[in-house]
């Protein structure tokens, strides 16, 4: 099996559940030119994360190339259960995407 | 000879015909990866509703990107929004940032770093059972402000910060 690119924990504390996503992704601005050649890097970042709980769009967001190289995203949502399965996915500029899905713990 | 020649020419349409078959095989084959791939949700669930907002991000002035995100440039500045980051920054590539407000119904968080190439860095929408809180790490190319954007019952409530960065994150 191929691992996957999106490292994903969920866990529930007092009622909210505090959701970290670490995603392995160049996000390449464009900007860049290869030391070597000179020739500017090809601009390759992610566009639209999403994460999703029981049907329910928690998070849907659109990101730029400032965003930092493998990106980090947390977040806290209420309502949320144990064992809950939470799915996030991202696409990017290039349409390709990944997507992973975990229990909330 | 002659009658050779023609075995010869068979032989080479054969080789061709079976080649073109392999070819064609092949393409079937991987057209059925795709199928299976898009069908298995692998590809296509995202991808259908994915929108980005290509004029924003491609803003090169904050007025501009801050307009074209939120359709307007008015927000009222809010003690309320709280945005943590270290006053120094070392490399400007990583920035952790950490947004979180005391505002109900928040629906948006836009955050900006001011004199970035783009000064839009990403737009989070959250759900109505989700704390007005997010964290993440950005880039910045030089010393400004970073501009969180909290919309809340369609206000627009906004904070800055100062960050000092010694090596910008941008380019080389």
């Amino acid at each position: 099996m191929i691992r996957s690119s999106i490292k994903i924990r969920a866990k529930i504390k007092n009622g909210i559940t505090t959701v970290k996503a670490l995603i392995s992704h160049p996000m390449e601005t464009g900007l860049r030119k290869d030391r070597k050649t000179g020739q500017p890097i090809p601009a390759k970042f992610i566009s639209n994360v999403k994460c999703v709980s029981n049907e329910k769009v928690l998070l849907n967001s659109q990101w730029g190339v400032a965003v930092a190289k493998n990106p980090y995203v947390s977040f806290k949502y209420t309502g949320g259960s144990i064992g809950d399965i939470i799915k996030v996915s991202w696409l990017d500029n290039t349409n390709q995407s990944d997507s992973i899905e975990a229990k909330v713990k | 000879m002659p009658l050779n020649k023609q075995f010869n020419k068979d032989v080479c349409r054969n080789l061709f015909a079976k080649d073109s078959r392999r070819l064609f095989l092949k393409r079937t084959l991987n057209s059925a990866t795709i199928t299976l791939a898009v069908s298995s949700g692998l590809l296509l669930p995202i991808q259908a509703i994915a929108a980005w907002n290509e004029v924003a991000f491609a803003a090169t002035n904050l007025q501009t990107a801050i307009k074209s995100v939120l359709g307007t440039d008015l927000s009222r500045a809010s003690d309320k929004i709280s945005i943590k980051i270290p006053d120094i920054i070392e490399n400007g590539a990583i920035v952790p940032v950490t947004v979180s407000s005391t505002l109900k119904e928040v629906s948006t968080i836009t955050l900006f770093s001011e004199k970035n190439t783009a000064p839009l860095v990403a737009q989070f929408e959250l759900d109505k059972d989700c704390i007005a809180f997010i964290s993440t790490r950005i880039k910045m190319s030089q010393t400004s402000n970073v501009i969180a954007i909290v919309t809340a019952r369609g206000n627009n409530y906004s904070a800055r910060k100062k960050v000092k960065v010694t090596i910008g994150g941008c380019g080389d």
